[in-house]
């Protein structure tokens, strides 16, 4: 029998009991269509999470934090160092007290900025200056509480209109977040790029001072938190502002630091400086690593999604079974006269198994199709509505590598259903095929 | 003389131990090229058994087995089969149409198992319609044809692969004596005109009488005693 001929029958003979096709259809259509979209959602987090790496991220830089100790609840509480620097009597929260937990985190002291750049592969160390201004005001529009985003330091802006921050400048400069806009009394974010603003803060004595500085920006939010960010020279005139009228004796400490290092370096060599710096008792993180761990949370729950779709087509694979079963008991009479007529079991077999694998085409296909149809409008909803926050996340895209992946999955899955009905119908005796059920006389 | 088909002392048994049922226990006979042979007998009397094992759906128990001389034992799996696709007709009381089918497609299911190709699939399924007086119902579905129509839809797919040898096994057993009668000339109107062996299973004497030769069986041997009745 010509390949072609197999499959025309097949595809005649799987359409022969509608109904029962169709349900059997409907059957993988649920697991097919579940495990597209969540599909859909994995490539679109992801994409967004890359997207914003390589938007935002800086290459070769760590942010390093002393490793939260662990086991306090099951050891209890670790002898009390009076030399040890804790962040709140640093430079880095100001008078305003920790905005930690009770007691500050464990904090970098100079000892560690050292042992850290003494680390081979390390180029620089500079501690993370954090500032804690009271408000921002547009104008005479009010005063607004003003959050600073730390992770300046690592990454760039994804602007929505204006200049990156110059470092290099003294004059005072600082990005705004999207959502500040409004608040501010700016009309849209092109109004906002190039306008002053004035930033209430107080130093250690809580005298309030007043600083006048150029928004040269407007950012976009992104994963790793909103916040307005300083350029260099901002951050040093507001920690001036901070640290003024501190004892000299409060021991210093930073909350976190950033270390440089060749951003060509092998991602391979990257996660052994990581280790290296881990086993001295720092956590170093690239921004990729921070956003990755959003990844992470949205990887799992697409593997418990997938499961689900997993189990609905293991269901279906049985309902495949029993499809075929029917048919073949069905068809014994013709399957027997094929074999009088000199058709092999092989090509027998094929007829059958093919015809699962037809109904799993015709169930991925119809599956990957609605769902494609169901998920572009609704992801650009969602895009428009709910997740508007987070401008560029499409969070359904359909890959066609993955769609094709999925279909390919459920064909084997229905291929191997097939095998059962199709061996059981190879290995029939024509003799016997052929007086099954002698009364039907047709 | 051709010897298209000879059995030396074949022996057919089914079951084991004491359900053992011997369905023939040592029949030779040989069939010649051209010649029309009826198998004749009551139910049970192994006349189904001898034409299954001659049109090789079922290998004998013991004996040997002759197709144009060579040991049907020693062929293997896919020879059979295409012997059977090639040079075997069948027709059978029951018509085993595929009822949702076409009648063309029907008729070219041999055809189709051996790979002929879809214009020359159609060409001699049409041809094959046309003998039996047919081409008006070829795109009809089998399942809407009477009995006798019916009956005429099987023997032209019998014959649509220019068979060397027709097996019928009680080709009028489920039509009326008219239909009956139009379906036998046919058969031994083929086996003139075209020199198709016919070898035919039945328990009517009169379709029987019209063959060049019988062969009575009884309890699974020939009666040599049956042809003189």
């Amino acid at each position: 029998m010509r390949v072609q001929d197999v499959l025309a029958s097949a595809v005649r003979n799987s359409f022969r009991n509608k109904l029962r096709t169709t349900l059997t259809v409907v059957a993988i259509f649920i697991g097919a269509f579940t495990l597209t979209i969540t599909s859909a959602i994995g490539t679109g987090v992801s994409d967004y999470i890359n997207t914003q790496v390589t938007a935002i991220g800086t290459p070769g830089i760590f942010t390093i934090s002393k490793a939260t100790q662990t086991g306090i609840v099951s050891t209890g509480p670790a002898t009390y160092d009076p030399n040890a620097a804790v962040s709140s009597g640093g430079s880095v929260i100001g008078p305003n007290g920790p905005t930690g937990l009770n007691g500050g985190t464990a904090a970098l002291s100079k000892e560690d900025l050292a042992s850290i750049a003494a680390t081979s592969g390390i180029t620089a160390v500079n501690p993370l200056i954090a500032v804690t201004p009271d408000y921002i005001q547009y104008a005479n529009n009010g005063t607004y509480k003003l959050r600073v985003n730390t992770n300046a330091a690592i990454s760039k802006a994804s602007l929505a209109a204006g200049n990156q921050l110059n470092n290099s400048t003294s004059d005072l400069q600082l990005l705004i977040p999207t959502s500040y806009l409004e608040n501010l009394g700016y009309t849209d974010a092109a109004s906002a790029a190039g306008s002053t603003v004035t930033i209430g803060i107080k130093d250690y004595q809580r005298v309030s001072h007043t600083v006048t500085a150029t928004v040269v920006g407007v950012q976009n939010e992104t994963l790793l938190g909103s916040g307005a960010e300083l350029n260099t020279a901002l951050l040093t005139e507001l920690d001036a502002i901070q640290n003024t009228g501190k004892p000299t004796t409060t021991a210093e400490g930073y909350a976190a630091a950033t270390a440089t290092f060749d951003p060509a370096m092998s991602s391979a060599n990257v996660k052994a400086l990581q280790k290296t710096l881990a086993d001295a008792g720092y956590s170093a993180k690239t921004v990729a690593d921070q956003i990755g761990t959003f990844q992470a949370v949205i990887d799992g729950i697409v593997g418990v999604l997938n499961a689900f779709a997993g189990i609905a087509l293991l269901a279906a694979g049985f309902g495949i079974i029993n499809t075929l079963l029917m048919s073949v008991q069905e068809r014994t009479r013709e399957i027997g006269l094929m074999k009088a007529m000199g058709m092999g079991s092989g090509a027998i077999y094929a007829l059958f198994s093919l015809e699962a694998v037809f109904i799993g085409f015709l169930g991925s296909a119809i599956g990957a199709l609605v769902a494609i149809g169901i998920g572009t409008p609704l992801s650009s909803f969602l895009s428009n509505t709910v997740l508007s926050g987070l401008p560029g996340l499409n969070i359904l895209q359909f890959a066609p590598a993955s769609i094709a992946v999925i279909m390919a999955i459920v064909m084997f899955i229905a291929f191997i259903a097939g095998t059962l009905p199709a061996s059981k119908a190879a290995r029939q005796n024509p003799i016997e095929a052929l007086r099954y059920c002698a009364e039907l006389n047709y | 003389m051709n010897q298209i088909l000879e059995a030396r002392d074949i022996v057919k048994s089914y079951g084991q131990g004491s359900s053992k049922f011997d369905a023939l226990s040592g029949v030779s006979l040989s069939v010649t090229a051209g010649e029309t042979v009826a198998i004749i007998g009551k139910s049970g009397s192994g006349k189904s058994t001898l034409m299954h094992l001659l049109a090789l759906l079922d290998e004998p128990g013991g004996g040997e087995l002759l197709v144009n001389g060579a040991d049907a034992s020693k062929l293997k799996k896919s020879q059979l089969n295409h012997l059977r696709n090639e040079d075997f007709g069948f027709v059978f009381q029951q018509f085993f149409l595929i009822p949702n089918a076409t009648v063309l497609d029907n008729v070219v299911l041999p055809l189709t198992i051996a790979g002929v190709g879809a214009k020359e699939r159609r060409a001699r399924g049409l041809a094959a319609l046309e003998q039996l007086e047919l081409t008006d119902k070829a795109k009809s579905k089998a399942i809407n044809l009477s009995g006798g129509q019916k009956q005429r839809v099987v023997i032209a797919r019998a014959l649509v692969n220019n068979p060397k040898v027709i097996f019928a096994d009680e080709p009028t057993g489920n039509l009326d004596s008219v239909t009956g009668a139009i379906v036998e000339d046919m058969l031994f109107k083929l086996n003139r005109e075209k020199g198709i062996t016919l070898i035919i299973v039945t328990h009517d004497a009169d379709l029987a009488a019209r063959c060049d030769r019988q062969i009575f069986m009884r309890d699974g041997r020939e009666d040599k005693a049956g042809i003189v009745k």
